[in-house]
């Protein structure tokens, strides 16, 4: 087996087993923890799939800035309180379990039977985004051709996001 | 040669129904808050592994749109949280019942 296919393998088995730790530990702050490993490893499966840039923003994103913000929230919330059990009530947890592996198995018996990936192939192949200048330079130029109006938009939602979370973390509310 | 299509949407649909198990047991609203973030990396993974594998930049695209999404979310959310938790003084979803009354 060539070297991608094990760096993908290798990547995957760490973004998952700490993807089920995050739902098993008992601290939020371990659960917070064990998230990040999960972005790094999806990170560094974005680099594997040649978009740098994604791998970038999910770094600086997921775990630079929406995972610092979970942890603001935990140390908030962790004011001497009882400690929950991890898991729901056993009937719950194992009714969750069953659906978890009925949702598995649906997706994979699709992915495994359906012919995949099988439509008309775009116009990115890896030949033009080199002649382009690169992953970054072909990105930006989709983003403020194709999807000027989209990320326009965006920006007017972070910005109504911001002032909404500030005003609902308020104290007097 | 990377490792086949199928491979990246496996591991997005194990990822994804980590994220759905964990929303369904867990009862602390923060783990359950990060569940729903893990949902929308798997959706993130799809999305890239089938732009790579079709020639097409515009699942990167739609990535760059749900990170932004997912973080106005997350702040929106985590604002939300707090002020639930300061209004009944839990973090247990179960107790969170006052439109029950």
């Amino acid at each position: 087996m060539e070297l991608h296919s094990l760096l993908f393998l290798a990547f995957a088995a760490v973004a998952l087993i700490a993807a089920v730790l995050v739902l098993l530990s008992r601290n939020p702050v371990h659960s917070v923890l064990f998230m990040l490993l999960t972005f790094v490893n999806v990170a560094a499966m974005f680099v594997l799939l040649q978009a740098e840039f994604i791998a970038v923003i999910q770094i600086l994103v997921y775990s630079g800035a929406i995972l610092v913000l979970f942890l603001f929230v935990v140390m908030l919330l962790a004011g001497g309180e009882r400690p929950l059990p991890v898991l729901n009530q056993p009937l719950q947890a194992r009714a969750a379990v069953i659906v978890g592996l009925v949702l598995v198995s649906e997706l994979a018996l699709v992915v495994l039977t359906s012919t995949v990936g099988g439509g008309r192939r775009g116009p990115d192949s890896p030949e033009r985004i080199a002649a382009v200048g690169g992953n970054i330079e072909a990105l930006g130029r989709q983003l403020y051709t194709t999807w000027l109006l989209p990320f326009e938009i965006a920006s007017v939602l972070l910005l109504v996001a911001a002032v909404g979370a500030i005003y609902l973390a308020k104290e007097d509310l | 040669m990377s490792p086949p299509l199928e491979w990246y949407l496996i591991f997005s649909a194990l990822l994804f129904s980590i994220g759905v198990v964990g929303v369904l047991v867990r009862r602390h609203v923060l783990i359950i808050f990060m569940s729903v973030e893990l949902m929308l990396n798997a959706c993130n993974v799809a999305l890239v592994a089938f732009g790579r594998h079709l020639d097409s930049l515009t699942g990167q695209n739609f990535v760059v749109f749900v990170i932004t999404v997912a973080a106005a979310e997350a702040a929106v959310g985590l604002g939300i949280i707090l002020a639930l938790a300061r209004h009944k003084d839990t973090v247990d979803v179960s107790e969170m019942d006052i439109l029950k009354q």
